[in-house]
């Protein structure tokens, strides 16, 4: 489903990525962990196609196209989600005015008549059962004035929503309690299918004691230099990073 | 990539007038230039009454010893009023008793800007006085309205009809002297809309009318006056489009606003009059001045304005609170692009004792037009124990436009209230990101963004005017998107 190759990316002109190669099939669940500022939201910001970011060598295949010829709305049409470190306030803007809109503008890519009121708001019913979510929280605005927890859960609601082949989780165990994390976690759970992938980023291992990896990679200095098992986060976490420094 | 997103924004931000079409429909209008003749000329084109003559001329000899106010953050050329048809009405054949003996271009406009009479007449309960340079075209649900003793017309048929009420109310809240402006448009005003709510009633649809500037170089001098007797209520909607120009055309009108005792009136606008082009050519100067008067105790008057037209905007919808306990409420939002320059706000004159008003304003501003509110709040010695309550908000797009604030604040005793808040924001490119990041263009993006900060206002537009404002502010600053 992804394929990253020998991908070099830089910010202001400063290298961060330095040949990351990465293959993500459907039906996985990809764990990237490592060390503060080695590169891990870089390479979701690359994937997801911020800008400011410069690629300056490889390629990001997903689905046979390629990502790096796509703006940022087109590649989250085509499947890619990311879900936020830091989500943004809209003021004024609900949930659910923002997901319609998202949903319609990702059907009309595709050549899809905008969703009947109706079936989207029997649709946004079933998620935020699936979510075990506060009835009111599609009536706020967008992240003004949640708090961590919900702004994290708000994440998963979209990505329920909008139902992507990808998701990218940027840190979304950060700032959460347990209980938070158990719902986050169990979101991703059950909207985990045969035909989609997910990409969790993290720097604890506390997440995949809720999320189950299928693999897991380290991120180091803009390279993945490690990969393995479920239970190589255990040992990780045991060793702490410094233990794969020492093997470099 | 970050120029590509910088194309975007500029090119959204950089429509073209959508309603820009002209109607071809042969003028009766006034000569050239103003002169005692020209005032005598209206006058007695409206087969008016000789006081009112009298009102016209006094207006227009005091407008001599007057210059253009120039304390505004505006600029522009001078305006040569010898250079304007100060009256254009459509050319009658007879007196029209169905919309079948409507001109028929006039009706296709009207369906280009997506008001049918027809349909208004069937569907919305909403009773439509069409204003088409200066003369009444066509009044409907009179007859359903007259039968609860409302009174809602034309302006010259109010004068034929209800002289007394007229001469009444007539420049008690707007004196002919106020400004300049003001002054100008007693001397010349061609037409409008008068409505009168009689004591205890209250008015069972909402009334509306739309404003259409169509003929070249032709002033357009609106004249509105609503009185809302005892206990009454009535919520007035006005709307406008105008077409495109290249000569900018001058529109000074006034709305005068009369509430009784209990009486509550609200009072809403969309202005979307041609904005002049992309560099700043042509579109119409706007200098209206709108007043309100809270004359009973616990009356209420409320204004809310969305702003998007005109090349210049220079307007200040008021509320003079003199009764106890009445109520004065200003919710704007105004947009400006391209070169469009606006100077709105409101004053808020609390003259009697507790007395409350609430003032929200959004300013919106684009490429690179300039945007301020200016803004009084007055609470005098007897006005005891008032309050009012501010927010002035300052939206940025792009870095070539201006956001300013005037607010003046005077309170003359120590048991009042005063609060003032103010922000300046721009959209963020973190904003734009998280919208793109889920499948919405930049410019559904900023449509989305821009009506969610202006929400505060909308929320107190009628319904379907609600509708039309949150379109009308995704067109003027998207432009490329239909």
């Amino acid at each position: 489903m992804l394929s990253i190759k020998n991908l070099s990316a830089s910010i202001n002109g400063k290298e961060i990525l330095k040949g990351v190669n990465l293959e993500v099939k459907a039906g996985e669940v990809h764990a990237i962990m490592g060390p503060n500022g080695t590169g891990k939201s870089t390479l979701a910001y690359v994937i997801a196609g911020r800008q400011g970011y410069e690629v300056t060598s490889g390629e990001i295949i997903f689905n046979g196209r390629n990502l790096l010829e796509l703006s940022t709305e087109e590649r989250a049409c085509e499947g890619i989600f990311l879900g936020f470190q830091y989500p943004v306030e809209i003021p004024g803007v609900s949930i659910t005015n923002f997901l319609r809109t998202a949903m319609n503008e990702q059907r009309k890519y595709h050549g899809l008549d905008p969703i009947p009121a109706k079936e989207f708001l029997s649709k946004m019913e079933e998620k935020k059962k699936m979510l075990e979510l506060q009835d009111k929280l599609t009536n706020r605005s967008v992240n003004e004035g949640f708090s961590g927890g919900e702004k994290k859960k708000n994440e998963i609601f979209q990505m329920a929503m909008l139902e992507p082949m990808l998701a990218i989780l940027d840190e979304t165990d950060s700032g959460l309690d347990i209980d938070a994390l158990r719902i986050v976690a169990t979101g991703v759970n059950k909207l985990r299918r045969p035909d989609n992938a997910t990409v969790v980023i993290t720097h604890y291992q506390r997440l995949l004691d809720y999320i189950v990896p299928d693999v897991v990679h380290v991120l180091f200095d803009g390279r993945i230099v490690k990969s393995g098992g479920k239970e190589m986060a255990l040992e990780l976490e045991e060793k702490g990073y410094e233990w794969i420094k020492s093997q470099l | 990539m970050e120029k590509e997103q910088n194309n975007i924004l500029e090119e959204v931000t950089q429509g073209d007038y959508k309603y820009g079409f002209y109607t071809d429909i042969e003028m009766d209008t006034a000569p050239m230039g103003l002169s005692e003749d020209t005032v005598r000329f209206i006058s007695a084109k409206k087969n008016e009454p000789e006081w009112l003559l009298e009102f016209r001329l006094k207006a227009y000899r005091h407008w001599l010893t007057l210059t253009e106010p120039n304390w505004a953050h505006l600029h522009h050329a001078p305006i040569n009023y010898q250079d304007i048809i100060f009256y254009a009405a459509p050319k009658r054949k007879k007196e029209l008793t169905s919309l079948d003996e409507v001109d028929p271009d006039l009706l296709d406009t009207f369906n280009k800007l997506g008001i049918s009479l027809e349909e208004q007449k069937r569907l919305s309960g909403v009773a439509v006085d069409a204003v088409i340079d200066s003369v009444s075209v066509k009044t409907t649900f009179t007859e359903t309205l007259s039968k609860y003793g409302i009174i809602f017309c034309s302006f010259s048929e109010a004068v034929q009809n209800h002289p007394d009420l007229v001469r009444q109310y007539l420049a008690t809240v707007v004196p002919a002297t106020d400004n300049f402006f003001a002054a100008l448009n007693s001397a010349v005003f061609s037409d409008g809309s008068f409505c009168y709510i009689p004591k205890g009633v209250r008015c069972p649809i909402e009334l509306s009318t739309y404003f259409r500037i169509n003929a070249a170089n032709t002033g357009q001098f609106e004249r509105t006056l609503i009185v809302a007797d005892e206990g009454a209520y009535v919520s007035y909607m006005e709307g406008c489009t105008a077409p495109m120009r290249d000569e900018n055309q001058l529109h000074a009108a006034i709305v005068e606003i009369i509430a009784m005792k209990d009486a509550e009136v609200k009072y809403s606008t969309v202005q979307n009059w041609y904005p002049g082009d992309k560099n700043g050519l042509g579109g119409v100067y706007n200098f209206v001045t709108k007043r309100g008067m809270c004359k009973g105790s616990h009356s209420k008057i409320s204004w809310t304005q969305v702003e998007t037209g005109s090349a210049i905007t220079w307007k200040y919808p008021s509320v003079v609170l003199m009764g106890d306990y009445s109520v004065g409420e200003f919710y704007s939002v105004a947009v400006t692009n391209n070169f469009q320059q606006a100077d709105t706000g409101t004053k808020m004159m609390h003259l009697g004792k507790n007395t409350r008003s609430t003032i929200i304003s959004k300013g919106i501003s684009a490429g690179q037009s300039n945007n301020s509110y200016r803004g009084l709040v007055k609470i005098i010695k007897r006005a005891e124990n008032s309050r009012n309550y501010s927010q002035c908000d300052s939206l940025l797009l792009g870095d070539k436009c201006g956001a300013h604030t005037f607010p003046y604040i005077k309170a003359e005793n120590h048991s009042s209230i005063i609060e003032h808040e103010a922000t300046t924001s721009k959209i963020s490119d973190d904003q734009l990101f998280y919208c793109n990041q889920r499948g919405i263009s930049t410019e559904s993006a900023i449509g989305l963004i821009v009506n969610g900060y202006a929400k505060e206002v909308l929320q107190h537009l009628p319904m379907e005017f609600a509708v039309e404002a949150q379109k009308l502010l995704a067109i003027s600053l998207e432009g490329s998107v239909g």
